[in-house]
């Protein structure tokens, strides 16, 4: 379905470095600044989130990013979809993005459902012929038909998972990112999103997929990459990064690691 | 944070024919903290559409679709007007007529539409949360679609406008076309405005809180409640500080008492506008890749 070479990969990441400076502040104002002056507080602290990573996804290549918290994981989902450029280095994205970030869909609570996935589907470069001819698919694959005019306040949190899974996988991108959501909703959803994975896996489509669920990771990707504080520690078969993951970890494969989906 | 905008390879968009699937992004680190302008302002045209609907959202929960939604959008302003005139006029022992009162809505309705613009866009980063935290987009957006609020609240008053300041035997004349550039002035003007707040707002969280003093002060200071020509010379230098200050003189000269504005009010109302807007929109551009991290 491409017109790129099969040898060109479709995610390249060139020793990339992200830092970003982060308020210790949850709400920096004005009076904190103007009463803080000449106490040289220390109030923004630098964060090497990433350093000097370099990896390729070629094109229908799974590859999963293992990696405990705070190890970059997310931020390095962020600089794939643009959301934070980096520093140093470059990436190199062929292919319209989708993304299902830890936060989901939904950005306004006092919007309606539809508005939400309307107005995040325009903000992502999608045009409203596109978004008119998914919505129902996206509706459907949901369930949330009887919701979709209701403010999102009213979701449960599940409810929330749903749409945004939804959004993500039903737009047909040619990459998904997919960060840690992929256990949303109940039992039976969680099946039917587990299936719809394996489906778009086996697809021919270039996913970059966080879990935690160490089975997943080994059933649904190709190859996996494991981010430690910033730097990418492993990259080899899903098996080997799994097992030496494990290995670190010192928690051995038991039944909490290798269940959830 | 956006700010790297995807570049579209031509050659890519050629080989296909659905758009979409054809994207290639390259994000590389920025210099001087700048975006590439290009691709940014090719991404956030292509992307204009959100801005609309965006702004068609803020709307119909304000009920402006409705048509008691309308008649509030019209009531407001007038009773507004109501009010100032009567306090200008007690002020004034009573030497206020219709002309002045004519005077005092026009430059009250385009006055709101500069502070709506403020006040609308100045939570429109902050309020963006999960959308800026998951989505790629040229995050100007989000400013521009609050002034486009504010611009569709500010048309329908204009309209109300018209009938007083015929009632009031001011002069129609060519004159009134003035009011075609000026909009446009105060459109820029706007648009820089909400920028800079906008992001402000992410640094400083208090600022919406002290905003409408601020707002307050600044109405008080345009020539909105008086003539600019009434202004003591020792307090023209409040005019010419004031970014509304040579607009709105330019704006009540044409619009109110069919003169051609004065130049020396046309360059101070052009310097303003642009200036304010090339500041407001660099300072945004270079601050927004932090907004990410910073919500």
């Amino acid at each position: 379905m491409s017109s790129l070479s099969g040898s060109e990969p479709r995610v390249k990441v060139e020793d990339v470095s992200v830092t970003y400076r982060t308020s210790l502040e949850s709400a920096p104002t004005l009076k904190d600044t103007v009463l803080r002056l000449g106490r040289r507080q220390q109030v923004v602290r630098e964060i090497e989130a990433l350093k000097n990573v370099s990896f390729e996804v070629p094109e229908g290549q799974v590859l999963g990013v293992v990696g405990a918290n705070g190890a970059g994981k997310s931020t390095l989902m962020r600089t794939v979809a643009g959301i934070l450029p980096p520093n140093s280095g470059r990436v190199e994205v062929h292919g319209r993005v989708s993304t299902l970030l830890a936060l989901g869909v939904g950005f306004n609570r006092k919007m309606t459902g539809r508005q939400n996935v309307v107005l995040g589907g325009l903000a992502a470069g999608l045009t409203r012929d596109q978004l008119a001819e998914k919505y129902e698919e996206i509706v459907a694959f949901a369930e949330l038909e009887d919701f979709m005019d209701m403010p999102m306040r009213t979701y449960s949190s599940g409810m929330y998972g749903r749409l945004a899974f939804a959004v993500a996988v039903v737009m047909e991108p040619e990459i998904l990112l997919i960060d840690e959501a992929l256990s949303v909703g109940d039992a039976r959803f969680r099946k039917k999103s587990f299936r719809k994975m394996r489906q778009l896996c086996t697809e021919d489509r270039t996913i970059l997929l966080v879990s935690h669920a160490l089975g997943s990771i080994k059933e649904l990707c190709d190859m996996a990459i494991w981010m430690h504080k910033g730097e990418l520690r492993m990259w080899d078969e899903p098996d080997a990064v799994v097992d030496a993951y494990t290995a670190f970890l010192e928690v051995g494969e038991d039944a909490f690691t290798m269940e959830d989906v | 944070m956006s700010s790297a905008p995807p570049k579209t390879d031509p050659a890519l968009n050629g080989a296909r024919e659905d758009e979409y699937t054809s994207e290639r992004h390259v994000y590389e680190p920025h210099k001087i903290g700048l975006p590439p302008i290009g691709p940014y302002l090719r991404e956030l045209w292509r992307r204009r559409e959100f801005a609309r609907e965006m702004s068609r959202t803020t709307l119909r929960a304000q009920h402006f679709n409705t048509m008691f939604g309308q008649l509030w959008l019209v009531l407001n302003p007038l009773l507004l007007a109501g009010v100032y005139f009567v306090l200008v006029d007690i002020l004034r022992s009573g030497s206020r007529g219709p002309a002045f009162f004519a005077h005092l809505m026009a430059g009250l309705f385009a006055y709101y539409f500069v502070s709506d613009s403020v006040r609308l866009s100045v939570k429109s980063v902050t309020g963006g949360g999960r959308l800026i935290l998951n989505t790629a987009f040229p995050r100007a957006l989000l400013p521009i679609s609050a002034v486009m609020t504010a611009f569709a609240r500010f048309l329908p008053t204009l309209i109300v406008y018209l009938p007083v300041h015929v009632i009031a035997g001011l002069p129609v004349g060519p004159e009134l076309l003035w009011a075609f550039p000026l909009t446009g002035l105060m459109l820029v003007l706007a648009t820089g405005a909400a920028m800079l707040v906008s992001s402000l707002q992410v640094y400083f969280r208090d600022l919406k809180n002290f905003l409408p003093y601020l707002l307050r002060v600044w109405l008080y200071a345009s020539p909105v409640l008086y003539y600019a020509h009434e202004v003591p010379d020792r307090y023209d230098w409040l005019l010419a500080l004031n970014p509304l200050g040579g607009l709105l003189t330019a704006w009540s000269d044409a619009i109110n008492q069919g003169r051609t504005p004065d130049a020396s009010s046309l360059i101070l109302a052009v310097g303003w506008s642009f200036g304010v807007f090339i500041a407001g929109a660099l300072f945004f551009m270079s601050r927004e890749r932090e907004f990410a991290v910073r919500l």
